[in-house]
């Protein structure tokens, strides 16, 4: 049917338009994969108390010590808890945390670092020199140091001292990656003319500079993800993180859990599992994210 | 040269005074301080005088710039001062205590090393073949399993085949090397196997860039044979940034010992800074703190010397 008579009737084939997820997942098979485990877990600890077959609290004393069984999936600890449920349950501690570390430190580095490498100069050099004081330390030690300076302060179930604790150490790596990339982008012309036009500082930072550093951004706020759930785990396991009663992976493998290796290794094998699954799966996402929206970008 | 080390080590002064005031006022920012620990904790029975007392013999009811010059001024003249808890100098707790992180330390990286060289290697010769598969997965789990659960399952693992607890007591490697060594290899090897990861990861994509260069396709043309290319040629040149990220884990191992030290039950490093900071005790954290940023420090300057040695192209002046 031509609108115009005597022209021919072609049907345009649009180009085949995929959506970028799609595109992404076709590319990045391991990132898919990656990103499958973490739907998964995701889901799990939102729908915890559908999916958990116990409540993680549930003493059952009869049932201590139990060992993997069609009841018991993944068997009992000492206090007869469902291992299982309270890996299920943990996830919600591990995701959340992860998460709002990863974001908190994530965009506070991002701030620093397009700020420092927007002003230049001496306001530069007094961010650089802070974010070298913290890079000389341990990321654990800088994690603990600040657990143990702030203590403990729950807001909605969540430690946000310990999402501060977290989140701080990846505060200078982020910054200095977000920096060398604005660097380069206050050279553009186009920052230059947007000065000419007399444009204001934070418009010129937020509608110019900012756009152009999501990338790294983003990538290092997926890569951080996984750390942020291996610092908790690790904080949680020197007794300096979550604390009981809230199943927590780290927590899991510490205290009593050393003692009953060889009556119960489930207790200490799978919450380990389930740590290094989820690393893992964040890992393989990140890094695929990165080679999919910037391979060049050293981490 | 000479002007370029005299620069650097200028350098390291103003970041080792922003380490030491740093955590100084941030122990002093945490509400409470060790005498809560050492009394309050005990039922609360402890006079509020002797409390008091024990304040002041510790230097805490002083102005805290005073404690911080007092501090400073010991740390400038190579005295860290005095742990609060056990009254020992701060140099000599560390000192008995170095040995054996040390030797971790050590092994670890000679671990890694061997691990990560030839592994990263054979994965960016093979890229994108099943070897590489294997070796990029066991590399990325590398980073996702927590060294301390390492450390534990291999623990259960020793003690079902070999009935093998770790020991109570460290044996020192001249006392008894092959005691020492069937102690301190399992730890290491708990830590290692994540050190060996980021190296692995580094060294494949470094091989991977180097392979791209010219004077590697000049050494073909030439009919040099690919192993004297992949060993004269790319490894040589890839080692830079391998050495640098060896270096770097070096420097931060410490951080992996703090929880591989309580699994295996070694009194080292990392287990003192764990109790120094539930203790309070707060001239021991600043010590330890210290000397860690030191290390790192030192680490990185060791790293930049090294890179003139490694690769004649780059002069410092």
């Amino acid at each position: 049917m031509s609108a115009v008579p005597g022209t021919p009737d072609i049907a345009y084939a649009a180009p085949k338009r995929r959506h970028p997820v799609a595109t992404f997942l076709v590319q990045q098979p391991l990132g898919a994969a990656g990103l499958g485990v973490i739907v998964v877990m995701i889901l799990a600890a939102v729908f915890a108390p559908w999916v958990a077959p116990y409540d993680p609290l549930q003493v059952d004393y009869v049932n201590i010590l139990a060992a993997p069984s069609a009841e018991h999936w993944l068997g009992t600890d000492n206090f007869g808890r469902d291992v299982l449920s309270r890996i299920i349950y943990g996830a919600q501690t591990a995701l959340s945390v992860g998460f709002l570390a990863s974001i908190l430190g994530s965009t506070v580095g991002a701030v620093i670092g397009v700020t420092s490498a927007y002003f230049g100069g001496r306001i530069d050099m007094a961010i650089q020199r802070l974010m070298d004081i913290l890079l000389s330390f341990p990321i654990i030690v800088l994690a603990l140091a600040v657990v143990a300076i702030l203590g403990k302060n729950i807001v909605l179930g969540v430690d946000v001292n310990l999402v501060i604790a977290i989140g701080l150490p990846m505060v200078p790596k982020v910054a200095r990656v977000v920096r060398s990339a604005a660097l380069a982008i206050r050279e553009m012309p186009y920052i230059d003319a947007a000065r000419t036009a007399g444009f204001s500082h934070s418009r010129i930072i937020f509608r110019h500079i900012v756009p152009n550093v999501t990338a790294p951004y983003l990538i290092m706020l997926t890569a951080f993800v996984g750390q942020a759930i291996l610092l908790e785990a690790s904080l949680s396991f020197l007794g300096l993180g979550v604390t009981e009663p809230t199943p927590a992976w780290g927590l899991m493998l510490s205290g009593s859990a050393i003692g009953f290796y060889q009556q119960a290794p489930w207790m200490i094998v799978f919450p380990g599992l389930a740590i290094s699954l989820a690393v893992f799966a964040f890992n393989l996402f990140g890094d695929s994210l990165r080679d999919w929206l910037d391979p060049k970008l050293k981490l | 040269m000479l002007r370029y080390i005299v620069q650097r080590v200028a350098l390291m002064v103003p970041t080792l005074f922003g380490v030491a005031v740093l955590v100084f006022l941030m122990l002093r920012a945490m509400p409470g301080d060790i005498t809560d620990v050492m009394f309050r904790a005990e039922g609360g029975g402890v006079p509020e005088a002797l409390i008091q007392a024990e304040r002041q013999r510790l230097g805490l009811d002083q102005p805290i710039w005073v404690q911080f010059g007092r501090w400073f001024w010991g740390v400038l003249q190579g005295n860290l001062g005095v742990s609060m808890w056990t009254g020992q100098p701060v140099t000599y707790e560390i000192a008995i205590r170095l040995e054996l992180s040390l030797q971790v330390a050590i092994m670890a990286t000679i671990l890694a090393v061997l691990i990560a060289i030839p592994l990263g290697t054979l994965s960016a010769l093979y890229k994108n073949t099943w070897i590489d598969y294997g070796i990029r997965i066991f590399s990325i789990a590398g980073l996702a399993v927590p060294s301390f659960w390492l450390g534990m399952i291999i623990i259960l693992f020793l003690l079902t085949l070999f009935a093998w607890h770790p020991p109570l007591t460290f044996t020192p490697l001249w006392e008894n090397p092959r005691e020492n060594l069937s102690q301190l290899i399992w730890p290491a090897l708990a830590v290692g196997y994540r050190y060996s990861a980021v190296a692995t990861r580094m060294m494949r994509s470094t091989i991977l860039e180097v392979l791209q260069e010219d004077y590697i396709r000049t050494a073909r043309a030439k009919g040099v044979f690919e192993r004297l290319v992949v060993v004269r040629h790319a490894l040589r040149n890839a080692m830079l940034p391998v050495v640098t990220v060896i270096g770097l884990e070096f420097a931060f191992l410490i951080g992996g010992l703090v929880v591989t030290e309580q699994v295996f039950n070694l009194n080292g490093i990392g287990k003192l800074f764990v109790e120094a900071v539930t203790r309070g005790d707060n001239t021991l954290v600043q010590g330890l703190v210290l000397l860690v940023a030191a290390t790192f420090i030192l680490v990185n300057f060791a790293i930049d010397l090294l890179y003139g040695l490694l690769d004649p192209r780059i002069r410092y002046r």
